[in-house]
């Protein structure tokens, strides 16, 4: 079912009105799972809502919210919202003086906190607050959820839950109708959340999103999946993410569906077995950590189970997928896919809590090529989905039996997608971010005057409309001959093979191709130990002719899929060569968070790259090299330059 | 940080004597405990401070001198009559079910509280299961507490250390002590563990109001979480009083740091 009220809280209350006595929210409280129908929900929203009203928070004021996964914590978006307020929610592990900065950013009077834990955060930033000079009013109310160890805080302003709620129902009766009229007087264009960035590139901004984007967002993704009433859905990830808010408060709003907090984070798991969501996210190394612990149990099962095990997955990964694609497959194959389903993939569904799902999510980082088949060809309806905190997370969905794995999927309904020239993807529609708070020059930078927003992401549209990521826009270049240089799409295919630790791609302004690559030591070391070869040491082992031969391989293979990939074709490795020695952060050649720094890896490597482009077929170099105790060395080696297999360009059959 | 109110004096021992054959294991040790204060018992290797839990507890009977419990004097009790007038204890060695889970485990200690019997409890009659269910809230209440709720079901002896250190916690708290009894409760644990059990200790003082008596090897964690010390040392007491009274006690010093006598 369906309404199509212009604001959260008016969605809430037409909720409340078609089915009252429906669940709405379950949190697992004591062991056993309390429910709040959407009556509950409304009730408690609205004594919420009063409850501030009567400390003076009112319309456009600002309402930060900190704590993990509560419903009460979710109530409050909406008490906010009921107000004309505008709800703030932050990331619960960050530090006191990381909030800070958000909290004044925000002129956040108000904060609604989960537990003993966060207040005395709270409490640590007003005192940082008051130290700031030029500060105007900081935060004055701090209310609780949990009053778990908060007896005997006397501080000014801290206030429970229950004496919030016991405040409004006291308001509500002296000003009768102030809600209702309240409610009523909110519009769809008013801003009705703010997400922090996480600030990766400078200060994190504040993104306004209106109700109106994102329940457009919201409808857009109960319409393509069809939930509705009698879905369920685990809430576990952070609130102040836009992820979580897309879910868990837009689709939940629009969609009606059942809301399931788990007891704890350590719980998720547990919880989650015994929920049976039909409907889940999450980021790819949830699915990855699922998959291991799946991993390592059937290893230690019987031979007869591993047998078997082996066995059904094999068929799986044939045609798996493609049975839950739609495609045609053999009779006999299904027969034995059904009997694998009785025997193995439905008790392992079962086990990963999976058993009802119809629809898993992921998106945030790219997901392995292994790790996406396992999951589709054992039934689980897993898709990926594209978007940013400035659209919603809503730009690209995939859409059931049109899943394909390299691209994120076609543009969502009422989106528009454009490549610009320089490859970067620009989005214009629906979820499109309104500001950010407060800063008119950052909003100016990524919404251009024809209403696009710059994701600030380079991609691809193949012939069927399937958007696929390829780098950030401002690692993107030209080949000489025009196409579209995307150095870490490449290095990422790079990687995925066990032998190779790092590469480093080069091209921006050139005519071809070139890669430094980096052996990861122990793979190849135990690699070459199997076979009987002979090496000392790193220098050594990366410089034997058999190696070479292992990595000119794995490029092939990468050269192939390049080949067969639209726009990509040109950009296939002509020569390489592999480093004599591993590129480290403390060299400088790495980040901290051991991302390849181009720029300074070509400075410091010329020699090497004037001898890949220079056509010569070896060249030796010395490197100077800092050891973990400080001292420096130098190390030194001949490296040859060995052309790689390159294939005809595929043209697609369009 | 609190502000609970320390009260009367609950439990007073009195010239307590207890020798194991030739071996003296306690000389005429006395001190009280006052109600909703929290109570170290410290002291080096062997200084007598878990055979003085023992004799509180009723596991050994002194041979001479007696405690007094809320007015009523003993001179010697046993364990169950202890553990019935409010006296729950932790172990030093834990004494847990190991292939029973957490919440099983728990329930235990709501035992004495259960008045149906035996066969009314296996069968489920009546009002057996009702009694049940309200034993099961509590014992929920005490999982939620302590934060274990994901080891509920797991059985005990697959949890670390510090974890089962937090059930034996548990099921002493489960049979809503007035005076709960810590042996070592962070012996072997890191420093983690040992912030996460202080923390503990200190919230059972002032959400369940339970007077606490407690043996501690870490001279950190006693000085910083108890309201008064009684230092023994080879079976006699030879210090009393504040963390601070205690710190600067010169016999204090000598039985900590060895000098020469």
């Amino acid at each position: 079912m369906q309404t199509t009220a212009p604001t959260f809280p008016r969605l809430l209350l037409a909720h409340a009105e078609a089915r009252p006595e429906a669940p709405a929210v379950r949190e697992k409280d004591l062991g056993i799972w309390q429910t709040w129908t959407w009556n509950a929900v409304a009730q408690e929203v609205r004594e919420m809502a009063c409850g501030l009203a009567s400390l003076g928070f009112k319309a456009f004021d600002n309402l930060a919210i900190v704590g993990a996964n509560r419903p009460h914590l979710y109530m409050a978006v909406l008490a906010a919202q009921s107000l004309r307020g505008v709800p703030v929610p932050l990331y619960q592990d960050a530090v006191a003086s990381e909030m800070v900065f958000m909290l004044n950013d925000a002129s956040i009077e108000f904060v609604i906190v989960e537990d003993q834990e966060q207040v005395d955060k709270l409490l640590e930033c007003r005192e940082l607050q008051q130290g700031q000079e030029g500060q105007q009013q900081g935060i004055r109310h701090i209310i609780y959820d949990d009053p778990k160890g908060l007896r005997h805080y006397e501080q000014p302003g801290l206030m429970s839950y229950e004496q919030l709620r016991e405040l409004g129902r006291a308001f509500d009766k002296a000003n009768a109708g102030y809600y209702d009229r309240a409610v009523a007087s909110g519009e769809a264009s008013d801003v009705g959340v703010i997400l922090y960035t996480s600030g990766t590139t400078g200060r994190p901004k504040g993104v306004c999103q209106t109700h109106a984007s994102f329940i457009a967002a919201g409808r857009g993704g109960v319409e393509t999946d069809k939930l509705g009433p009698g879905d369920n859905i685990m809430s576990y990830l952070p609130m102040a993410w836009v992820g979580d808010h897309l879910f868990s408060v837009a689709q939940w709003l629009v969609g009606g569906f059942t809301l399931n907090c788990p007891e704890s984070a350590e719980t998720v798991m547990n919880d989650m077995r015994e929920i049976g969501p039909s409907y889940y996210f999450g980021p790819p190394r949830t699915f990855e950590g699922l998959l291991t612990a799946v991993s390592i149990r059937m290893e230690d099962a019987a031979a007869p189970k591993r047998w078997l095990y082996a066995k059904f997955m094999a068929l799986a990964q044939r045609v798996g997928a493609d049975i839950l694609n739609g495609a045609p497959v053999s009779t006999g194959d299904r027969f034995m896919y059904s009997l694998g389903n009785l025997l193995i993939y439905g008790p392992l569904r079962n086990v990963l809590g999976m058993s009802r799902i119809r629809v898993a999510y992921t998106a945030g980082a790219a997901i392995g090529p292994d790790l996406f088949r396992f999951y589709r060809s054992i039934g689980v309806n897993l898709k990926q989905f594209y978007g940013q905190t400035e659209t919603c997370a809503y730009v690209c969905l995939q859409q059931d039996g049109k899943v394909k794995l390299q691209t994120v999927g076609t543009a969502a309904p009422g989106i528009e997608l454009k490549i610009a020239d320089d490859g970067e993807v620009l989005v214009r529609g629906v979820s499109v971010l309104k500001e950010y708070y407060k800063r008119p020059d950052a909003t100016a930078e990524v919404l251009d005057a024809n209403g696009y927003f710059h994701t600030g992401d380079a991609g691809v549209l193949d012939s069927e409309g399937h958007l696929r990521i390829i780098d950030r826009a401002k690692d993107v270049g030209r080949l000489v001959g025009g196409a579209i240089f995307a150095p870490n799409y490449i290095e990422n295919k790079l990687k995925f093979f066990p032998q190779i630790k790092e590469a480093v791609c080069f091209g921006n302004g050139r005519d071809e191709v070139c890669a430094f690559i980096n052996i990861d030591f122990e793979a190849v070391g135990n690699w070459a130990e199997r076979r009987g070869l002979a090496y000392g040491g790193y220098v050594d082992l990366a410089g034997k002719p058999e190696v070479l031969t292992l990595v000119a391989e794995c490029i092939a293979k990468v050269n192939a899929d390049l080949a067969a990939e639209d726009g990509m074709g040109e950009t296939q490795i002509a020569r390489f060569l592999v480093l004599h020695k591993e590129l480290d952060p403390d060299d400088d050649e790495l980040t901290r968070t051991r991302k390849v720094r181009r720029g300074f890896i070509a400075e410091k490597y010329a020699v090497l790259v004037d001898a890949l482009y220079g056509g010569k077929t070896a060249q030796y170099i010395e490197t100077q090299v800092k050891f973990e105790d400080g001292r420096t060395g130098v190390v030194s080696a001949t490296l040859k330059i060995n052309d790689a297999k390159t294939f005809p360009i595929v043209k697609a059959a369009a | 940080m609190s502000n609970r109110k320390i009260g009367d004096v609950i439990l007073d021992v009195q010239n307590i004597s207890l020798s194991f054959g030739g071996v003296k294991a306690l000389t005429d040790i006395s001190f009280n405990v006052r109600e909703h204060e929290v109570r170290a018992i410290i002291g080096p290797n062997g200084a007598g401070k878990s055979s003085m839990l023992n004799c509180i507890n009723g596991v050994y009977w002194p041979q001479q001198g007696s405690i007094t419990f809320r007015g009523q004097t003993f001179k010697h009790m046993n364990s169950r009559q202890v553990a019935e007038m409010g006296v729950a204890r932790t172990f030093q060695n834990l004494a847990l079910f190991k292939g029973m889970s957490v919440l099983d485990n728990i329930m235990t200690g709501r035992n004495l509280k259960m008045k149906s019997g035996l066969f009314a409890q296996a069968l489920r009659w009546g009002p057996a299961e009702r009694e049940e269910l309200q034993h099961r809230e509590f014992v929920e209440h005490i999982i939620d507490f302590l934060e274990i709720q994901a080891h509920r079901k797991t059985p005990v002896g697959r949890l670390p250390y510090g974890l089962q250190k937090r059930v034996d916690l548990g099921r002493a708290l489960a049979m809503e002590p007035q005076v709960l009894l810590l042996d070592e409760p962070m012996a072997g644990m890191n420093v983690e563990e040992k912030q996460d059990m202080s923390r503990f200790i200190l919230d059972v003082n002032d959400e369940f109001g339970a007077t606490i008596v407690l043996i501690e090897h870490d001279m950190g964690v006693v000085m910083d979480i108890s309201d008064r010390v009684v230092v023994l040392d080879y079976g006699k007491k030879i210090g009393d009083g504040t963390p601070d009274e205690v710190r600067n006690n010169e016999d204090v010093i000598r039985a900590y740091l060895g000098v020469e006598h």
